[in-house]
């Protein structure tokens, strides 16, 4: 049996399957993040006077913003990824996609630097609260990176076999990877300022 | 669409978008038992007289927030799909076409949109001042009317039917009552100053198991002896589903409707001794035991529905294809049970609404939906 | 793939490049303007403000939003009232609490 939609548009969405699934998922997807972001208003509005770090005391501000341009860059490289399938142009794809895990490992590399020094001169989730909420916001948004990576990464590799068989259908699912990596990018775009700059 | 389908839709709406609030405060709670952070444990909490050595400067009002974000939208959700097979079972043993069918999908799609804006009725008690109490209160009120158009459009369709008392309909017009019981009983509740006198007492606990017990379990077991044939091919026995039904409806009531009274006595919930230390609860307090007694007369009574169950799998009558005679897909276009690798020999296309029993000129008094003439 | 296709593809990967380096400015800006320090409601309305804009345009290119299907536009309304509702009512909660000390 055939799996209907993956490539036509269905006539009552005007989209193919997996693209409304993608972006259901990433409504989910911003209620979490959400949740999380509401926790911390909640947590910072609620602190008694004095009480609250800010991320200026603990936090390496350069560091975060190399971050947010590799992540940024890591984006662009995503969707050009997408658009060099839409050239029919499979050894660019694999170039661009190449770079976005390369933009996604550096990301995950600097944050391992930036969460291992914090450990070493003993700062934990547990010393602050915002320490806590700062571990677990970009704890969850790494594990997100992660997981894109490793998407990412089955496509540049044992994925790609379906470009042969069905380009168009491989080329949705690009598409579709690229719209949940464009979203933890956009994640992190908020994420930066709230937790290191204000 | 059918209802059902319908109520499925907005339920998988409420899933998707309420879940992850409360996925976000398991995290934070994994957080505090793993990484020893203190999102909800506030500083200076002394635990059996020493002081909790955490950073502090949590909020257990934040959990909350997040917990009731989910569990109000999950209330509905546990009582949508409840709707949808009441009226599905509804409208096929009343012969006719549901009633406002039309208004019932509008009110279902507003309150599940309306649900995720209610949810600090839960939390009226916290001390959140009057301002948004009252904000919740009004939006609590507002989404108590989609509910009532539902229950009233199916009270209407009963208006004027051919009905048939198959036991799937037993336990549809049996939930009707007990939803209504339940809900007007949800509404001391939403408003605040009620509250202050109920809330945490035993009066919620009968309010929110009439909607579950007699609602919720009610439209399950309606959908299980209904849709039974459509998996096995085989009916389950009516008398046997008699006789679960009467004796499980009378206890249910046995065992929640005193709860309301010993409720609105003041008894609290979660006393380990019931309430007994208390002499504000001295004069109700009999009712314990009639409601025990009641809930194991109500867990005997599932017995013959146990037993009718696995006995039909293998024993009961067989039947065709659609032996209630509905319109819907699931009936039409398949032999019961389905044929493996998909649901139909030939894939059907809907061809009129979902209820057309009884049309004038038909020949039988049903047309499924996907049957051309 | 026709030459009108290649031509438009072409064309969208001119505004790729447009929009990384709107976004690495917005980025420089909002450090930037973090090293005023100023009061607290202002600098958040403006770093969010400053990051909203960069997330519209995330949204409007990279994700192909501003030329998508009505079903979606629907999907994300629905999804950003919500998301609005969870923000901003926990906190009103406790607006005009204040600390005994």
């Amino acid at each position: 049996m055939d799996i209907p939609y993956t490539v036509e548009a269905r006539p009552d969405t005007g989209v193919f399957n997996a693209k409304l699934g993608v972006w259901l998922f990433l409504a989910s997807e911003v209620m979490l993040f959400g949740a999380l972001f509401s926790s911390y208003v909640l947590l910072r509005t609620g602190a008694a006077p004095g009480t609250w770090h800010h991320g200026r005391e603990f936090l390496s501000v350069p560091l975060a913003t190399l971050n947010t341009l590799i992540l940024i860059a890591s984006s662009v490289t995503m969707v050009m990824s997408w658009a060099s399938l839409k050239l029919n142009n499979f050894k660019q794809y694999r170039v661009y996609m190449g770079l976005t895990i390369l933009a996604g490992l550096g990301f995950m590399v600097v944050k391992a630097f930036e969460y291992g020094h914090k450990f070493e001169i003993g700062l934990f989730p547990k010393s602050n609260t915002f320490l806590a909420i700062y571990f677990t916001l970009t704890g969850l948004h790494g594990l997100h990176v992660l997981g894109g990576m490793i998407v990412n990464g089955y496509f540049w590799g044992p994925g790609a076999k379906l470009w042969r068989t069905q380009p168009e259908r491989f080329t949705n699912r690009i598409e579709v990877a690229g719209l949940y990596w464009h979203f933890v990018d956009l994640v992190w775009i908020f994420l930066f300022p709230t937790l290191y700059l204000l | 669409m059918p209802f059902f389908v319908w109520a499925q839709f907005v339920t998988s709406f409420l899933l998707l978008l309420a879940f992850p609030p409360l996925e976000a405060a398991g995290v934070l709670q994994l957080m505090d038992k793993l990484a020893g952070t203190s999102f909800f444990l506030p500083s200076g909490l002394v635990v059996s007289g020493q002081q909790l050595a955490v950073a502090g400067g949590g909020s257990p009002l934040l959990w909350q927030h997040l917990f009731w974000f989910l569990a109000h939208p999950e209330v509905y959700v546990l009582i949508l799909p409840a709707f949808g097979i009441v009226a599905e079972v509804i409208a096929n043993n009343t012969r006719k076409p549901l009633w406002g069918y039309r208004l019932m999908v509008y009110a279902v799609t507003f309150l599940g949109f309306m649900s995720f804006i209610v949810w600090a009725h839960h939390m009226f008690m916290t001390g959140m001042g009057t301002v948004m109490s009252t904000f919740f209160q009004t939006t609590t009120m507002i989404i108590s009317i989609p509910s009532v158009v539902i229950l009233t459009a199916l009270v209407i369709s009963l208006w004027g039917a051919s009905i048939r008392f198959t036991v799937p309909m037993l336990f549809a017009l049996a939930f009707l009552p007990m939803f209504a019981i339940g809900g007007l009983t949800g509404l001391p509740l939403g408003l605040a100053p009620a509250d202050i006198h109920l809330h945490d007492t035993l009066y919620v606990i009968g309010h929110f198991h009439y909607v579950v017990a007699p609602g919720t379990i009610f439209a399950m077991f309606a959908g299980i002896y209904y849709w039974f044939p459509k998996i096995t091919g085989r009916k389950m026995s009516s008398l046997l589903g008699h006789i679960h039904f009467w004796p499980s409806f009378l206890f249910i009531n046995g065992i929640f409707f005193p709860m309301l009274i010993q409720g609105m006595a003041g008894v609290q919930r979660r006393l380990y001794d019931g309430g007994a230390s208390y002499s504000h609860a001295q004069g109700v307090l009999h009712w314990n035991v009639f409601m025990s007694i009641s809930a194991w007369l109500l867990g005997l009574s599932q017995i013959a529905f146990i037993i009718n169950l696995f006995w039909s799998i293998w024993k009961g009558k067989k039947v065709d294809s659609n032996p209630w005679g509905a319109t819907t897909l699931e009936w039409a276009a398949a032999p019961s049970p389905p044929v493996a690798h998909g649901n139909f020999v030939e894939v059907p296309t809907v061809v009129r609404g979902p209820y057309d029993y009884s049309l004038p000129g038909a020949a039988q008094d049903f047309t499924p939906q996907h049957q051309e003439a | 793939m026709s030459a009108s296709d290649v031509e438009a593809i072409r064309k969208q990967t001119r505004t790729y490049i447009g929009v990384f380096i709107a976004l690495a400015i917005g980025t420089v800006l909002t450090v930037a303007v973090s090293y005023f320090h100023l009061p607290v409601a202002l600098a958040i309305l403006i770093a969010l403000s400053i990051a909203s804009f960069k997330g519209s345009l995330v949204a409007a290119f990279f994700m192909h939003l501003s030329h998508e299907r009505k079903v979606i536009y629907w999907l994300l309304l629905l999804t950003v009232v919500f998301f609005l509702a969870l923000m901003f009512i926990p906190s009103l909660t406790q607006w005009n609490q204040r600390y005994v000390r």
